[in-house]
């Protein structure tokens, strides 16, 4: 699973009100080279949640992100070049997504994320 | 005809293993799995800016409609809740993202982020499992209802402002499409069903097109296609359905039937029985001069 999903996923556990950023606990990393698309990045900068996207990449072990960022940024081409790294090519192999409100743990196997919900929690 | 797979299983008991693989490894289903995508990507009318997009696709399965949108360019997002399916994606190596899930409790997204979502099936099967899975209570916990409203508000809720939802769907289940319609409404999406190749009983296709957001209220729902290009609407093959059937007065004397010296059936009839062929979608010669032309005595 690549960080832009980690980005878009939030926990959707019956009476959870804020699941967004699930927490990595991150086993195995594996990295794959993605052609880069400057056009993509900047549209999808304005989507991400850049904080969730800082802190999941330093759970993976990459701490090349800078902690506050504004749109000026964009034209930096060794900004982009990180942010599409951590955006795109990082892969969490194992391991698991933690939810911030409730602490239950969603694993992740082969790079798939199990998000499925308990009958209780639906 | 072999039982429905809805009938016998909830879809994480019957796509397993080998069920997976065999549906895979059909290159009949592969292929047609990929002109449904290149259409289904066709009614998502995304802008036209050569910018990947980050797509959904729903029951995305071993990911066979996700390879047509990584051709095309586009970042996605499979979700499935089968895991011998996903597991046989993971072996095709597709480039999107997978996730398991079980869309009837919410899909689990941030709010405004994805720019489309198709759901494609190339078995019929598979859409009615798709949908009955939706609509069945396997469990004593599953409401039909409640899941259906669960899938499309939280559809609703990711999609961007005027992004599109394809599905595609199947004419025989005219019920259960009312069932879907009625919940994607309730979610506050606009939209209605696009349907190509009106006249065919093979080649008729159907699509559920959803729009959310601002654009829905002036955007109108995309043509149908048909095989000389011309667009029809949905309307017209509803109206056939509402026409009343008569039934003639028993008791009025049958007309005595025309004699016609002439054998064949002259030329007229040919170009009606052509067009009739053409508008299903078969090739038909064109027509020239020759059309229906006498034959001579000595023939």
């Amino acid at each position: 699973m690549r960080l832009l999903t980690h980005n878009m996923l939030s926990s959707n556990i019956k009476g959870v009100v804020n699941g967004f950023p699930l927490r990595i606990e991150a086993e195995k990393v594996v990295e794959k080279t993605v052609e880069m698309n400057s056009e993509f990045l900047k549209k999808m900068f304005d989507k991400v949640d850049w904080k969730a996207l800082v802190d999941a990449s330093r759970a993976m072990g990459y701490t090349e992100l800078p902690e506050e960022v504004d749109s000026s940024i964009l034209d930096s081409d060794e900004f982009l070049n990180r942010f599409h790294h951590a955006l795109l090519e990082l892969h969490l192999e194992e391991g698991a997504l933690v939810c911030p409100e409730t602490g239950r743990r969603f694993p992740v196997n082969k790079g798939i994320p199990n998000m499925l919900l308990h009958e209780d929690e639906v | 005809m072999a039982s429905r797979p809805e009938v016998i299983a909830p879809p994480e008991i019957f796509y397993d293993d080998s069920e997976a693989r065999k549906y895979t490894s059909s290159s009949r289903i592969v292929q047609i799995q990929a002109t449904l995508s290149e259409r289904a990507l066709e009614l998502l009318a995304l802008p036209d800016d050569n910018i990947p997009k980050l797509l959904l696709d729903i029951g995305c399965g071993s990911g066979l409609s996700g390879e047509t949108l990584t051709e095309n360019g586009h970042h996605w997002i499979g979700l499935d809740i089968s895991a011998s399916m996903l597991n046989v994606a993971l072996e095709r190596e597709v480039e999107g993202d997978l996730l398991l899930g079980d869309m009837g409790q919410g899909l689990g997204v941030r709010p405004g982020v994805i720019d489309g979502a198709i759901s494609i099936s190339a078995v019929q099967a598979k859409f009615d499992m798709i949908m009955q899975w939706l609509c069945n209570a396997d469990k004593s916990s599953h409401n039909p209802r409640l899941r259906l409203k669960a899938f499309f508000t939280s559809l609703y809720k990711c999609l961007s402002n005027g992004a599109r939802a394809v599905f595609q769907v199947y004419p025989e289940n005219i019920d259960q499409r009312e069932l879907i319609l009625n919940a994607a409404m309730h979610a506050g999406f606009a939209g209605g069903i696009v349907v190509d190749f009106p006249h065919s009983s093979k080649r008729r296709k159907e699509f559920l097109v959803l729009t959310c957001g601002q654009r829905s209220v002036n955007s109108s729902v995309a043509k149908g296609k048909n095989e000389d290009g011309e667009s029809c609407s949905d309307e017209d093959s509803e109206d056939e359905e509402n026409q009343k059937v008569c039934i003639s007065d028993r008791h009025r004397p049958r007309k005595k039937q025309k004699k016609n010296n002439k054998s064949g059936k002259g030329k007229e009839w040919i170009l009606r029985k052509k067009e009739q062929m053409r508008r299903r979608g078969n090739a038909v010669p064109q027509d020239s001069k020759y059309t229906g032309r006498k034959r001579k005595d000595r023939f």
